[in-house]
């Protein structure tokens, strides 16, 4: 139709080659067509291999990065071990023999492993690439070991040597771990729920004109209200304060999440519809599985946003008004003056965050493993 | 090509379907644009017999395309009235499958389910599921089942889509410019495929180019439309049988003709 021009071909790799068999017919019906001469960059099926590793008999080289790693490693170990400490008025610095001793041993490990590189295979493979990073963190533990235990530089209840934050982890595991694990299952409440009614709202709303007359001014109104402008209202309007967070980060997380679902559902390809439509498809059917497929790209990105958002109201409901979780350890400790505990919970919300949004990339990637380029996390 | 075209395909004892009977009464249609209504289609009549393979030629923009998509039943004309087998055509139906120029394959189906996709949408893939190996065998693609699209050349993207209209075993194909975007030896070797298709099933075709030869290297007959608002200006029959040869005589005389009524004839 004149007024649905055809997007260029998203897909097609262009033809690369001539052909060189005419058609053939063999006696019995069977037709077989041409064969194609396989394009350049589009091998035959299921062998689409990644960079051929070197095979596992190759000799490798020696593991250059790693080694200069480990020397950095063992001096800063050395220093933390032997190196006394400068007086810090009130406390002695607990652990620092023993995390001195620790890394050393590590230290060691690594040198020993990246001397023997050559005779362990492709065991190492997969660390090789960090060698770098293994040496600038050993220049940036030193520094911080000799600015603040060492020689007292940087001042001392705000600053803590390394060794501090593995006294925090190992005296106060069990608060850590606790809230940590109270974050994630109210995290999860949340994100859930508002991801399931953000999907379903997009959908709704991209699909169903009369959906979208009623829905869309409210989602443009009460979207863009940080959710956490919210919080004195949903404290007092729900029963606990545990269901307010819920309440909260679900909104944070369906807003992004529901806007994108209805931008990928508006902007499905309408050759598709027809497609389905002149093959006998339902409604169910171009919903389910034309519209719904063909905007997962954009719902994974809702996802994503929608995910940060939720990490941020998390922490700002456990910090107002939720007596558990990260959140609230991270006043909790400030409260005390105990900033190690705070770097110590901080490093916990790192990991877990990053962790789950890594996990979001590899359910992204499995789902939409047919996608040609996809950003790695 | 000359080779290919002369190799002639074994005939089957009977067509595994008939061929739809497509009447087309007095259509009109019109583009409702902010400056008012665009007219496309005027007044047209046209007969497509059972299992009959017709051109419609005409310049670009002409309304050839918005034809085809009254026939499929993807819009209502606006008067006039389209008939399959005396019955009126209201809704998309499977029996009358479209075959666009994009190949419009979905990206995250593989080949194989792109192909059941007709099956699917009739909640009939359980029941008939090797048909979806067959049209893959027809169309020659059986080694890229588990391929996804952006994989294939243009080629074999769209030869994807004929199977996929194939598999619903479809009473009359209906093909928008489906060769358009591929490159010419694609285009002349797929040419040679469609009619060998359409010679071992049955189907009625419509078929929409504004590529002269190729029409009437592929039709029994061929309608020249005129510039838009799109009318009949002649119905050309071509009386060659098939296997047929590009450089033939008769083949340049109806091309002289054709090119002709488009105005285009001073060239050859």
């Amino acid at each position: 139709m004149a007024s649905a021009p055809y997007a260029s071909a998203p897909y097609g790799t262009p033809y690369t080659g001539p052909r060189q068999t005419g058609a053939r017919y063999s006696d019995a019906a069977v037709y077989r067509a041409p064969k194609e001469p396989t394009p350049t960059d589009a091998p035959a099926p299921a062998s689409i291999q990644p960079a051929i590793p070197p095979s596992a008999s190759a000799r490798r080289p020696l593991w250059w990065s790693g080694a200069t790693a480990g020397l950095a490693w063992l001096v800063v170990g050395l220093l933390t071990w032997l190196l006394p400490n400068a007086p810090a008025g009130f406390t002695e610095w607990n652990y620092t023999v023993e995390s001195g001793i620790a890394t050393t041993a590590g230290a060691g490990l690594l040198l020993a492993l990246a001397l023997a590189a050559p005779w362990l295979g492709g065991a190492l493979d997969r660390l090789r690439p960090a060698g770098l990073w293994l040496i600038a963190l050993a220049l940036f533990t030193g520094a911080w070991q000799l600015l603040t235990a060492k020689y007292g530089v940087l001042p001392t209840p705000f600053f803590a040597p390394p060794q501090s934050l593995a006294e925090v982890y190992i005296d106060d595991w069990a608060r850590l771990s606790d809230s940590a694990w109270h974050s994630l299952r109210l995290l999860g409440h949340g994100f859930l729920v508002g991801a399931g009614v953000g999907f379903l709202t997009g959908v709704a709303i991209g699909w169903s004109r009369a959906v979208g007359y009623w829905v869309h001014p409210l989602i443009r109104f009460i979207g863009p209200i940080p959710a956490s402008a919210l919080l004195p209202l949903a404290f007092f309007v729900f029963p606990s304060s545990y269901a307010a967070a819920v309440f909260l980060i679900a909104l944070a997380t369906g807003f992004p999440v529901a806007v994108l679902t209805w931008s990928g559902v508006a902007g499905v390809n309408r050759n598709y519809y027809d497609v389905a439509r002149t093959l006998g498809a339902s409604q169910w059917f171009l919903v389910l599985r034309v519209a719904i497929p063909a905007a997962l790209p954009q719902v994974f990105v809702g996802l994503f946003m929608g995910l940060g958002g939720a990490f941020s109201i998390l922490v700002t409901a456990e910090m107002m008004g939720v007596k558990a979780g990260l959140g609230w350890y991270l006043t909790w400790a400030q409260g005390w003056a105990a900033y190690t505990n705070m770097y110590a919970a901080l490093i916990v919300m790192a990991l877990v965050c990053s962790g789950l949004i890594t996990l979001l990339f590899a359910v992204r990637d499995r789902v939409l493993s047919w996608q040609k380029g996809t950003v790695k996390w | 090509m000359v080779a290919l075209a002369q190799v002639r395909p074994p005939r089957p004892a009977a067509p595994t379907t008939t061929g739809a009977h497509i009447r087309i009464r007095g259509v009109s249609h019109h583009f409702d644009l902010k400056d008012g209504p665009l007219p496309v289609l005027d007044g047209v009549e046209l007969d497509v017999a059972p299992g009959e393979f017709v051109a419609l030629l005409g310049p670009s923009g002409c309304g050839k395309s918005t034809l085809l998509r009254l026939v499929a039943g993807l819009e209502p004309a606006a008067a006039g009235e389209l008939l399959q087998d005396g019955r009126p055509i209201r809704n998309p139906d499977p029996s009358r499958i479209v075959v666009f120029q994009d190949p419009t394959l979905y990206p995250w189906r593989t080949v194989r389910d792109n192909v059941a996709l007709g099956l699917q949408a009739r909640g009939v893939l359980r029941r008939e599921a090797h048909r979806v190996e067959q049209a893959l065998a027809l169309v020659g693609l059986s080694e890229f089942a588990e391929v996804h699209p952006h994989q294939l050349s243009g080629g074999m993207a769209q030869r994807v889509a004929l199977a996929r209209a194939l598999v619903n075993d479809p009473a009359l194909l209906v093909l928008d410019e489906p060769l358009g975007k591929l490159d010419s030896l694609t285009r002349l070797a797929m040419q040679s495929e469609l009619v060998s298709l359409w010679q071992r099933s049955g189907f009625s075709v419509l078929l929409v180019t504004h590529d002269v030869e190729e029409a009437l290297f592929m039709a029994q007959r061929v309608i020249v439309f005129s510039e838009r608002p799109a009318r009949i200006k002649a119905d050309l029959t071509v009386d060659l049988p098939y296997p047929r040869h590009r450089g033939s005589p008769r083949l340049a005389e109806l091309r002289h003709q054709a090119l002709g009524l488009l105005g285009l004839d001073a060239t050859w």
